[in-house]
């Protein structure tokens, strides 16, 4: 792998840019690896990752149906913050954050980490009192945040209105070096680094079962034919109870469709994230100068990659409210994303019923943010066969045993 | 956008005025059941790429709860049926022209 750099700019520019290589190579599979990953999204290859970098394991493969960073690593707000209410859960989302900090470092390749800061939007008493807790939360697992005044909102959000009439800002819950990053340049960016350490990633290769010998895993059956493997992990977010199916077991998860949408780029006025979660919006200004903004999900299943107009509808009708100057801005593009939600609203990082199979999944509406230190943990259960102290709480037996990370109630929806 | 026809009422209702109710037709154990049994209840679900029957409400309208089979990849609805089944009818059990 070349590294990236001002001077490889310079010297390519002088030779016409005819010494790039490709990012990542094209593999066909191997008869056999020590690890699968299926599922080369953000989560998947960020396993793979970190299982050569903090485990030296090498021989691994990440298969995908599709083409990488082509599901919801594709689809997403790019917003990252660690502002949760439960231990476990801000344990893993601010070792992920503080990962995205230096990843462009890591990685040599920039994935235009901006901590620019996220504000959550207080609109009724009862998430004043939620958020302040909160704060309170995060002073104890040592996550910056703080609860802040209207005003101060106002200084960092000029074009927010306070007075609406139906959802007035009573405050805010301000995580200074929460943020934002480019979502395909954390896919690429770890697909070229596993692929440097020798590691295949097969694109277009769908899995259509998985082999297994007395309650073990030994390989998977793929449209590229079969593969041999010691250890399988499942990283496939909406797809994975389709692929549980295969391997055996059932998964606490609904597969729905969450919304987002992009308005025409105009000058930037709003350097910060703003997230609504009563009204079930957030809005930030890409570099672009698009206004991105998500949406709430539907309520029943689906896997359309689509979602309800009237969700549309209510999120930006209530985001006007907020922020009147978007009233008359054009929307460019709607989409959809196939999220995998879970009971509590917590994922799933887990080892599974059939020995040598792990899963990730799970991850509901907030995946994105999660990517570096999910595959920090993933990798960790994988290389030692059980999970470690990030992973440990977010095991698949909680739903059997009522030990929830709840935050469903702590987070409301937008997550 | 969705649109189901009410079983009790007949009205033709889309989305907006209807409340989801999730999967149908999920066993629910009495007292005594195992832990196994009441997971299964609570949390694990079917979540087919097709045919998935679920429950409704005719929230704004006639308020009754009923059950539907859609698929969810297409979004085509196959039917509707009152709530007071156990197991969906057997001309709803595969999706029209398959």
């Amino acid at each position: 792998m070349k590294h990236y750099s001002a001077f490889a700019i310079a010297r390519e520019a002088l030779r016409g840019h005819t010494g790039w290589e490709r990012a990542w190579r094209a593999a066909s599979p191997k008869k056999h690896y020590d690890v699968i990953i299926v599922g080369a999204g953000g989560h998947g290859l960020a396993t793979a990752y970190y299982l050569g970098k903090n485990f030296g394991i090498t021989n691994v493969a990440v298969i995908e149906k599709g083409w990488l960073g082509g599901g919801n690593t594709g689809r997403n707000t790019t917003i990252i913050r660690s502002n949760y209410l439960q231990d476990p859960s801000a344990a893993i989302y601010e070792k992920s954050r503080s990962l995205y900090e230096t990843m462009s470092q890591d990685l040599n390749y920039n994935v235009m980490y901006s901590p620019r800061g996220v504000m959550m939007l207080a609109q009724t008493e009862h998430e004043v009192r939620g958020y302040r807790r909160t704060a309170h939360a995060n002073a104890l697992q040592g996550v910056e945040t703080q609860f802040i005044t209207p005003e101060r909102v106002k200084e960092l959000c000029p074009i927010i209105e306070l007075k609406g009439p139906r959802y007035p800002v009573l405050g805010a819950l301000w995580q200074p070096r929460a943020g934002t990053a480019r979502h395909d340049a954390v896919a690429w960016g770890y697909a070229r680094a596993c692929s440097a350490m020798g590691m295949d990633i097969i694109q277009k290769c769908e899995v259509t079962g998985v082999r297994s010998e007395n309650g073990r895993v030994t390989g998977v059956s793929t449209s590229k034919g079969e593969i041999g493997c010691d250890k399988l992990c499942m990283v496939v977010a909406g797809h994975s109870g389709h692929l549980a199916e295969m391997a055996g077991f059932r998964l606490p998860i609904e597969s729905v469709a969450l919304q987002a949408l992009v308005s025409e780029p105009i000058k930037p006025c709003m350097d910060v994230v703003v997230m609504a979660n009563t009204v079930h919006g957030y809005m930030s200004q890409s570099d672009k100068g698009e206004m991105v903004i998500g949406g709430g999900a539907d309520g029943y299943n689906n896997y359309t990659q689509r979602g309800s107009f009237h969700h549309i509808e209510e999120t930006v009708r209530a985001l006007i409210e907020t922020f009147p100057m978007i009233s008359r801005l054009k929307m460019l593009r709607q989409w959809g994303g196939i999220v995998d939600m879970t009971g509590d609203r917590s994922p799933i990082i887990s080892t599974t019923p059939l020995t040598g199979c792990f899963i990730n999944c799970g991850w509901g509406t907030g995946g994105f943010k999660a990517i570096p230190g999910s595959g920090w943990a993933t990798a960790e259960m994988i290389a030692k066969g059980t999970p470690g102290p990030l992973a440990a709480e977010f095991g698949l037996n909680r739903f059997r045993e009522g030990r929830f990370i709840d935050e469903s109630v702590a987070a409301g929806v937008a997550h | 956008m969705l649109i189901l026809t009410c079983p009790y009422c007949g009205v033709r209702a889309d989305e907006t005025e209807l409340a989801p109710g999730g999967e149908a037709h999920v066993a629910r154990h009495g007292p005594g059941a195992s832990d196994e049994a009441f997971e299964a209840y609570l949390f694990l679900r079917a979540n087919p790429r097709g045919l998935h029957y679920e429950r409704w409400r005719h929230a704004h309208g006639c308020g009754k709860w009923f059950h539907a089979a859609r698929d969810t990849v297409t979004m085509g609805v196959v039917g509707t049926y009152p709530a007071q089944v156990t197991e969906p009818p057997a001309e709803l059990s595969r999706p029209r022209g398959s």
